[in-house]
């Protein structure tokens, strides 16, 4: 009763109330109805898009280009699973040397690491630009046409360190180690079977953010992937598509008259949104899942930011 | 008896016994370490880059010979640099975009926080913020996409519309007049969640009994904002106004490159810093230029970022970076 009034005491009016939905509810939808309307324009039929172009009511529907996609066009399976193979071994690396890197810096007793706070973080104010880094990763490192290439440059993020140590720091007593220590627990040892699981919310927000970030990666493979073009991710593939609807007819290793042959039976509107809703519905399934991961991880490391 | 005995044994031991838990450590950082080592300090040295002719040398065409035979030219890398129009218009673009990217990213997520916070139901306000959070998780390619369905030339909705309604049909990608208002409304679409939910969450920690004590005193809903709501992020606003002052020669490249899909008719409101770079060197190929802009970026970047520093500390010691 008491706590009823006192929510009401404190309530806006209902007219205010109404007014603050209308605004909150227009800019959520604004937010989820391009995928949406993509996923409409997906599963539209060719004759439709020539006929009254991309529209949320389209003449007629059709699975043409999703069948077209799949059966025609086998790089966009190649696409999916470079896109894969990348998210999963980059998330594992990035998020394990993450780990470690941040367990040393949350060691007070550690004697370098004062030192080795500042040599990741002065990487985030500075850094020696794009042609520089691009020539040593391509005639040093070899990261040029290759799997490593899309996934090495990406492996660290000195603002995942940053929240990972804010994460132990919070979650694991310094006296844990210490007992861990005494009872003859080797460093790797406390770090993988004590401090990792009692932090699991911090490295599941680290893993997240990175597996997103090697999801989301195209722009390693516009550097790196000029010739052996096999390998690109979805991302990438798509990016590609922007300027050259042809491209994927290319891929497929189509020429000539037998090209225009070709591109003229695919559905190639709707195909390009056949890319983006195979790129977008892996994120919005896991995404309900994962977004109180994320906003607990932006509560710690927010502010550090 | 026993603890003596391992006292002994330590003390008698060698240096690589002595220093075992420091190794230990060190190995852990080492990946992380020669990383950033490789991949972020190498480069640094890139930066003479700037200062020469980058020429191949026709005998030993490798890029340490290319760099070693290259001629010294000071600055002139950077005179030319600024006798062209592109430096004008990147770093006009770079900067306007930045401030008014800085002040609506202030203001819209703020008072979307505030009103968030007075939705009754909260399983609705949960459903808003899941929905505003969404576009953050994608990238820039998908969002350009997104874009395109609205504004293709050929296809999409809006000239889709004219063309049904026999008006002349407007040419998005080649008119350069909307852009810079598109520009601005796919930043805010993509990053306006985000930073929504991060004020959420410091309003929803403030105390309720403030709120109450405010009620009970006569203090209408929009004093209570006045005066709870928006001293108690005061902090938290002025660290990230600050922060992004910190970065305002830094401009999002997938957003400049992808949104606009790379059409050279927008380029005098598309350019900026990160585009010119990365074009400059991947498709015109000149090294020198390209460098020197991203010098001039990184070394005006880093002393924005020392001084927004410098005030966050006069701010809130605890917030600042370092």
């Amino acid at each position: 009763m008491t706590r009823k009034r006192k929510l009401r005491l404190n309530a806006v009016s209902p007219g205010t109330e109404a007014v603050i939905h209308v605004i909150l509810a227009a800019f959520s939808l604004c937010c989820i109805i391009p995928f949406i309307f993509v996923l409409i324009i997906a599963f539209s039929s060719e004759e439709s898009i020539r006929a009254i172009g991309y529209s949320f009511t389209p003449l007629s529907w059709s699975t043409e280009a999703f069948r077209y996609a799949f059966d025609k066009l086998p790089q966009i399976w190649r696409s999916y699973f470079n896109s894969i193979l990348i998210t999963v071994v980059g998330t594992v690396l990035s998020t394990l040397m993450c780990a470690m890197y941040s367990y040393v810096l949350y060691r007070p007793d550690f004697r370098f690491r004062k030192f080795f706070n500042f040599f990741s973080f002065f990487t985030m104010i500075f850094g020696g630009g794009l042609v520089p880094t691009y020539i040593v990763c391509t005639q040093l490192l070899g990261l040029q046409e290759n799997y490593p290439a899309l996934i090495v440059p990406l492996l660290v993020n000195p603002f995942n360190i940053i929240v990972m140590r804010a994460f132990f720091k919070s979650s694991v007593p310094l006296e844990l180690i210490e007992a861990a220590t005494i009872d003859g627990s080797g460093e790797y040892n406390t770090l993988f079977r004590i401090v990792a699981p009692i932090a699991k919310p911090g490295v599941a927000t680290i893993a997240l953010l990175n597996a997103l970030a090697f999801w989301n990666e195209w722009y390693l493979s516009l550097l790196y992937i000029k010739r052996n073009k096999v390998l690109q991710p979805l991302q990438a593939l798509l990016m590609e598509l922007q300027n050259n609807v042809q491209y994927l007819n290319q891929m497929a290793g189509q020429l000539g008259a037998a090209a225009i042959a070709e591109a003229a039976k695919m559905p190639s509107q709707s195909l390009r949104m056949v890319l983006v809703v195979l790129i977008v519905v892996p994120i919005a399934c896991a995404y309900p899942f994962f977004q109180r991961y994320i906003v607990a991880g932006l509560a710690v490391g927010s502010v550090k930011g | 008896m026993e603890k003596k005995q391992v006292h002994s044994r330590r003390l008698g031991s060698s240096w690589l016994e002595r220093n075992k838990k420091t190794l230990v450590l060190l190995s852990m950082a080492a990946p992380v370490a020669i990383w950033l080592l490789l991949l972020r300090y190498l480069p640094m040295g890139g930066i003479v880059l700037a200062f020469k002719d980058y020429k191949v040398n026709p005998r030993n065409p490798s890029f340490i010979s290319n760099l070693i035979h290259s001629k010294w030219v000071g600055l002139k890398n950077f005179a030319f640099l600024f006798k062209t129009n592109d430096a004008w218009i990147m770093f006009r673009n770079t900067i306007c975009y930045n401030v008014v990217f800085i002040v609506l990213g202030v203001i819209i997520p703020v008072a979307l926080a505030i009103m968030m916070n007075e939705v009754t139901k909260k399983y609705v306000a949960k459903t808003y913020q899941t929905l505003m959070f969404f576009p953050y998780f994608l990238s820039w390619v998908v969002v350009s996409y997104f874009l395109n369905a609205f504004l293709d030339a050929q296809y999409g909705m809006l000239p889709a519309a004219q063309r049904a309604a026999g008006e002349a049909v407007t040419s998005w990608y080649t008119t350069k007049g909307p852009w810079p208002f598109i520009i601005v409304f796919a930043n805010l679409w993509k990053n306006v969640g985000y930073t929504t939910v991060l004020y959420l969450a410091a309003i929803t920690g403030i105390d309720a009994t403030l709120y109450e004590a405010a009620a009970i005193d006569g203090a209408t809903k929009w004093e209570q904002v006045r005066y709870v709501t928006l001293p108690h992020l005061r902090t938290i606003i002025s660290i990230l106004f600050i922060m992004n002052v910190g970065k305002i020669f830094n401009a999002d490249f997938g957003l400049f490159y992808n949104v606009p899909m790379q059409n050279g008719a927008l380029f005098s409101v598309t350019q900026v810093i990160d585009t010119y770079v990365y074009r400059a060197f991947m498709v015109t190929g000149d090294i020198s230029l390209s460098s020197a802009a991203g010098l001039l970026q990184n070394v005006l970047g880093f002393i924005c970022i020392l001084g927004a520093n410098t005030i966050v500390k006069k701010i809130d010691e605890d917030s600042s970076l370092f």
